[in-house]
C-alpha cells in the first residue's frame, strides 16, 4: 500500500507541490524588510522531509519549524551567511538547495560550460573535417578522367 | 449487456491479444524484408491495425469497470470510488500508475496506424521497417503491463467501495494533460523509428528528412501543450502562483523538449540541404530515450529514491532491462552503421546551417544541464555516499543564463541564408535593432530596479524586433508601393510566419516571467466586512458561505473587486473537504484581463462558532502572469501552421507529379 500511494504521488507530482507553506499570517515578521530577508533565505533551504521543495513552499511541519528558526535567527541580528551556515552546521549540505562548490560538485557546477565547449568543439572539428581538401585522385582515378576528357 | 460482455477478463485478453499482434508486428515484416517476401512485409500495416483494434478494446474495457464501480478490479478499487463525478471516473483511469502504462501503450499503438495511413508514399520498405521497429516498442511495454502492472487484476472478496481518488486529481486541468503529454512523449517513437529504420537501410536522404519533418513537429506540439497545461495547472492548484518548480518530475518532460526542439530545427537542414544528417539520427535516437527515462525512470521512483526501488524490485529491473534494450540497442546501431553514412553537403559558417548547429549546441547544453542537476544527487549518492540537493536556485543560476543567450540568437538566426550568408548585411539592422535594445533595457531598469529582469525585457523586445525586421524586409517595406508590399506579403510562405510566430511565443512567455516575479502578495486574517488594499484594487470579504459538492463539503468566500470604486468583479475562493480522504483542497479563483491575475485563496478560519469568525485570505496581484501560458499556445500555433505548410507543400507536389505523369 505504501508503495502504491509512492507512486501515485509521483505519478501526480509532476505539478502537485504542497501548498505554499506561508499558512497564516502570525508566521510572519512585522518588518517587511527582514520578512523578505526570510523569504530569501528560506527559499535556498530544503524541507528534510519533502520532495526538492524550500522550506518556504512546503507545509509540512518540519518546514513550519525551520521557518520559525530562520526568523527568530533574522530578529537576533545574524546575516544570511550565518543563518545558512547554522542550517548546514545542523543539518549538511543536504538542506542546500544549491550545493556548494567544491571537489564533489566541481563536475555539476561547471556543466553548462563543458557541455556548452564540448559542443562547439565537436562542431568545429568536424566541420574542419569537412572543409579539407579532397584527397588527390588515384592512379585508377587519373586514368579515368583522361579517358573521360578524351571521350568529351 | 454490452458492460457484461466488455469484462475486465476481456480486457485482459485483449491486452494479451496486442501485445503478441505487437510482438507479429515486429517480428514478421522485419523478417520479410530479410527474405524479400513481399506478403509478409506487406503484413505490417494491418497487424497495427490489429493492434491498435485491440489495445482499444482493452482500454474501453477498462473505462467500462470504472463506470461500473467494479470494485473487484484492484486498480478501481484503489483509485476510484460510487461518489466520484462521472468524469473523473473515466480520466481517474490514467491518474494511476498501472492505468497510465495502458495509456501510454495504446497512444503508442495509435502512432503506429497514425504513421501507416499517412505514408503510403514513402518508399516500401522503410515505411514497414518503420512500423516493425514502432510495434517492437509497444511489444516491451505491453510485456511490461501485463507482468508488472496490469490494471485488469482483481480481488476476491470484492468490497462495497473504493478508497477514492487523491481529490487534488479531480480537475479539469489534470484529467486532460495526462494524455497531451503522453501523446508528446509518445510522439517522438515515430522519428526514433525513423532514424533506426533510416540505419537498417543505411540510407539517409533529404526525402527521409521531409518524411520526419512532420511527426518531430506534431510530437513537439503535444509536448509543449502538455508542459504549458502542467504548468498552468500547477499555478491554480496549488495556491501560491508558482508555476515552475524544478521538480524531477518537471525536468523529467522540460529534457526531452529541449533535445525535441533542436530535432525540430535540424531536421530541416537535412531536409533543405541534406546537411547534419548523422546528428539528426542521433539526436532522434537521444530524444525518444530521454521521453522514455523520464516517464519511466522517474515515475518508478529509481531516480528520486532507492527505498522505492528495493521496495518493488521487479517492476524497477523490468523498466532498466527495457531502457536498455530500446535505447541501448538503437545506440549500439548508431555506433555501427552512422560512419557509412555518406559524407554531407559544405556550407559555410555564417549562414542558416551554422545558425543551426548553434542552436543545437546550445539546446543540448541546456538539457545537459537540467539532466546531469537531476541525476547528480543519486549518483554522488551512489559513489560516495554523500547527500546534496539540487533545486530551484541552483537552476536559476545555472540554466537561465544559457537560456537568454540563446534567445539572444533566436532573434536574428532565421535571417541568414542557406550555403553563406554575408555578415555586412547584418550589420545594419542589427545594430538598429542593438540601439532600441539598449534604450528598453535602460528605461526598464529605471522601473524594475533589478538589472536581470531588464535585461530580460530588453531581449523579449529584441526577439520581437528581429521577427519584425525581418518581415519589413521581405516586403521591402517604404521602398516599393504600398500595393506590392501587400502582394509580397501574399507571397510569404506560411513557414516564414510559423517561425516567427513560434518565436515571438518565447519572447511573450519571457516577459510573463518577468512579469511573474515582480507579483505582490498579501497573507491576513480578517472577519468579514473587511477591505484590504492590494496593487491599486480594493478587495472586500462580503460574506462566507458553505454548500455541499458530489463529494466533497465547500466553504466559499465571496470577494468583492473594486477598483476606483467601481466594482469590477466577483471572486469566489473556496476550500473543499473531501471527508473520504480527510483532505482539504483550497480551490483558488483568479480573475485575469489577460494583462495581470486577480489571485485569491481561501485559507484556514478561526471562532467559526463564534459571534465574529476571522479567515485568513491569501491575495495575490500577478502581472502578466497570462502570457506564459499565452506564449506557450502561440509557440504551438507556430508548429501547427509549419504543420499545415508541410502538408500544402506535399499536396501541391503530389499534383505536379500526376500532371507530368499524365501521357500527353
Amino acid at each position: 500500500m505504501r508503495l502504491i500511494s509512492f507512486v501515485f504521488l509521483l505519478l501526480i507530482s509532476f505539478f502537485s507541490i504542497a501548498a505554499y507553506g506561508l499558512n497564516s499570517p502570525n508566521e510572519l515578521l512585522p518588518n517587511a524588510q527582514q520578512e523578505k530577508r526570510a523569504e530569501q533565505i528560506g527559499a535556498q533551504l530544503r524541507c528534510l522531509v519533502c520532495q526538492n521543495e524550500s522550506i518556504e513552499d512546503s507545509n509540512a511541519e518540519l518546514a513550519k519549524d525551520l521557518r520559525k528558526v530562520v526568523r527568530q535567527h533574522i530578529q537576533a541580528g545574524e546575516s544570511d551567511k550565518q543563518i545558512i551556515q547554522w542550517m548546514v552546521d545542523r543539518y549538511g549540505n543536504f538542506i542546500r538547495l544549491s550545493p556548494p562548490f567544491n571537489f564533489t560538485t566541481a563536475l555539476l557546477w561547471l556543466m553548462p560550460f563543458l557541455a556548452f565547449i564540448i559542443g562547439c568543439l565537436s562542431a568545429f572539428t568536424t566541420f574542419r573535417k569537412m572543409q579539407k581538401e579532397p584527397l588527390p585522385l588515384n592512379e585508377n582515378e587519373k586514368k579515368r578522367l583522361e579517358k573521360l576528357m578524351k571521350e568529351s | 449487456m454490452i458492460s457484461n460482455f466488455l469484462s475486465p477478463e476481456l480486457g485482459h485478453f485483449t491486452l494479451a491479444l496486442a501485445c503478441c499482434l505487437a510482438g507479429a508486428q515486429f517480428i514478421l515484416p522485419l523478417l520479410g524484408n530479410q527474405k524479400n517476401d513481399f506478403h509478409l512485409m506487406n503484413l505490417a500495416a494491418p497487424l497495427a491495425w490489429g493492434h491498435f483494434f485491440s489495445l482499444m478494446i482493452a482500454f474501453v474495457c477498462l473505462i467500462i469497470a470504472a463506470l461500473n464501480d467494479d470494485f473487484s478490479v484492484q486498480n478501481i478499487l484503489q483509485n476510484s470510488a460510487t461518489d466520484k463525478p462521472l468524469l473523473y471516473k473515466i480520466t481517474g483511469i490514467w491518474g494511476n500508475h498501472e492505468g497510465s502504462i495502458l495509456l501510454w501503450s495504446f497512444i503508442l499503438s495509435f502512432f503506429g496506424i497514425l504513421f501507416s495511413s499517412f505514408s503510403h508514399r514513402l518508399s516500401f520498405s522503410l515505411r514497414t521497417k518503420i512500423i516493425a521497429i514502432l510495434g517492437g516498442c509497444a511489444t516491451g511495454f505491453e510485456i511490461f503491463c501485463l507482468i508488472t502492472s496490469n490494471p485488469f487484476l482483481r480481488i476476491w472478496p470484492a468490497p462495497m467501495e473504493g478508497q477514492g481518488m487523491n481529490p487534488l486529481l479531480q480537475d479539469p486541468g489534470l484529467a486532460f494533460h495526462p494524455p497531451i503529454l503522453y501523446t508528446g512523449y509518445v510522439g517522438f517513437s515515430v522519428p526514433f523509428a525513423f532514424a533506426v529504420a533510416g540505419l537498417m537501410e543505411k540510407n539517409i536522404d533529404s526525402a527521409w528528412g521531409c518524411w520526419l519533418r512532420p511527426w518531430v513537429i506534431l510530437a513537439w506540439i503535444f509536448l509543449t501543450a502538455g508542459i504549458t497545461i502542467g504548468s498552468w495547472w500547477s499555478y491554480y492548484v496549488l495556491g501560491w502562483g508558482g508555476y515552475w518548480f524544478w521538480d524531477p518530475v518537471e525536468n523529467a518532460a522540460l529534457i526531452p523538449w529541449l533535445t525535441g526542439t533542436a530535432l525540430l530545427h535540424s531536421t530541416l537542414i537535412v531536409e533543405k540541404r541534406e546537411a547534419l544528417k548523422t546528428w539528426t539520427v542521433f539526436l532522434s535516437i537521444i530524444t525518444f530515450s530521454l521521453a522514455l527515462c523520464g516517464t519511466f525512470l522517474v515515475r518508478s521512483g529509481i531516480l528520486n529514491s532507492v527505498h522505492a526501488f528495493a521496495s518493488d524490485p521487479t517492476r524497477g529491473i523490468f523498466i532498466l532491462v527495457l531502457l536498455i534494450i530500446i535505447c541501448g540497442g538503437a545506440l549500439v546501431l548508431f555506433a555501427w552503421q552512422a560512419p557509412l553514412l555518406p559524407f554531407t553537403a559544405l556550407f559555410a559558417p555564417f549562414s542558416r546551417e551554422g545558425s543551426i548547429i548553434l542552436n543545437n549546441i546550445l539546446f543540448c547544453s541546456l538539457a545537459t544541464i537540467i539532466f546531469v542537476g537531476t541525476l547528480y544527487p543519486s549518483v554522488l549518492q551512489m559513489i560516495n555516499g554523500q547527500t546534496i540537493s539540487v533545486g530551484k536556485p541552483f537552476f536559476d543560476k545555472t540554466f537561465v543564463p544559457p537560456a537568454l543567450i540563446t534567445i539572444f540568437f533566436m532573434a536574428f538566426a532565421p535571417w541568414l541564408a542557406f550555403k553563406k550568408t554575408s555578415l555586412k548585411k547584418l550589420i545594419q539592422p542589427l545594430s538598429f535593432m542593438g540601439i532600441i535594445t539598449l534604450v528598453i533595457i535602460i528605461i526598464s531598469f529605471i522601473y524594475l530596479h533589478r538589472f536581470l529582469p531588464a535585461l530580460a525585457t530588453g531581449l523579449a523586445f529584441w526577439v520581437i524586433m528581429g521577427a519584425l525586421t525581418d518581415f519589413s524586409s521581405k516586403l521591402s517595406l517604404f521602398k516599393t508601393s504600398f500595393k506590392n508590399n501587400f502582394h509580397r506579403m501574399k507571397n510569404l510562405s506560411l513557414s516564414f510566419y510559423a517561425t516567427y510566430i513560434a518565436h515571438i511565443g518565447v519572447a511573450v512567455i519571457l516577459l510573463g516571467i518577468i512579469g511573474m516575479a515582480y507579483s505582490q502578495q498579501k497573507i491576513v486574517e480578517v472577519p468579514i466586512g473587511t477591505t484590504l488594499h492590494l496593487a491599486g484594487y480594493e478587495w472586500t470579504l462580503e460574506a462566507v458561505q458553505n454548500h455541499k459538492g458530489p463529494n466533497y463539503l465547500a466553504t466559499e468566500a465571496i470577494l468583492k473587486i473594486n477598483y476606483h470604486h467601481k466594482t469590477i468583479c466577483w471572486m469566489f475562493p473556496a476550500r473543499h473537504f473531501f471527508p473520504r480522504q480527510q483532505q482539504v483542497i483550497t480551490n483558488v479563483a483568479i480573475h485575469t484581463n489577460l494583462i495581470a491575475d486577480l489571485y485569491a485563496v481561501l485559507g484556514d478560519s478561526k471562532n467559526i462558532n463564534d459571534t465574529s469568525p476571522t479567515y485568513i485570505l491569501k491575495l495575490h496581484y500577478n502581472p502578466l502572469a497570462p502570457w506564459i501560458w499565452i506564449g506557450g499556445f502561440i509557440m504551438i500555433l507556430g508548429g501547427f501552421l509549419t504543420l499545415i505548410d508541410l502538408y500544402n507543400h506535399k499536396i501541391i507536389k503530389q499534383n505536379s507529379k500526376q500532371n507530368m505523369e499524365q501521357p500527353l
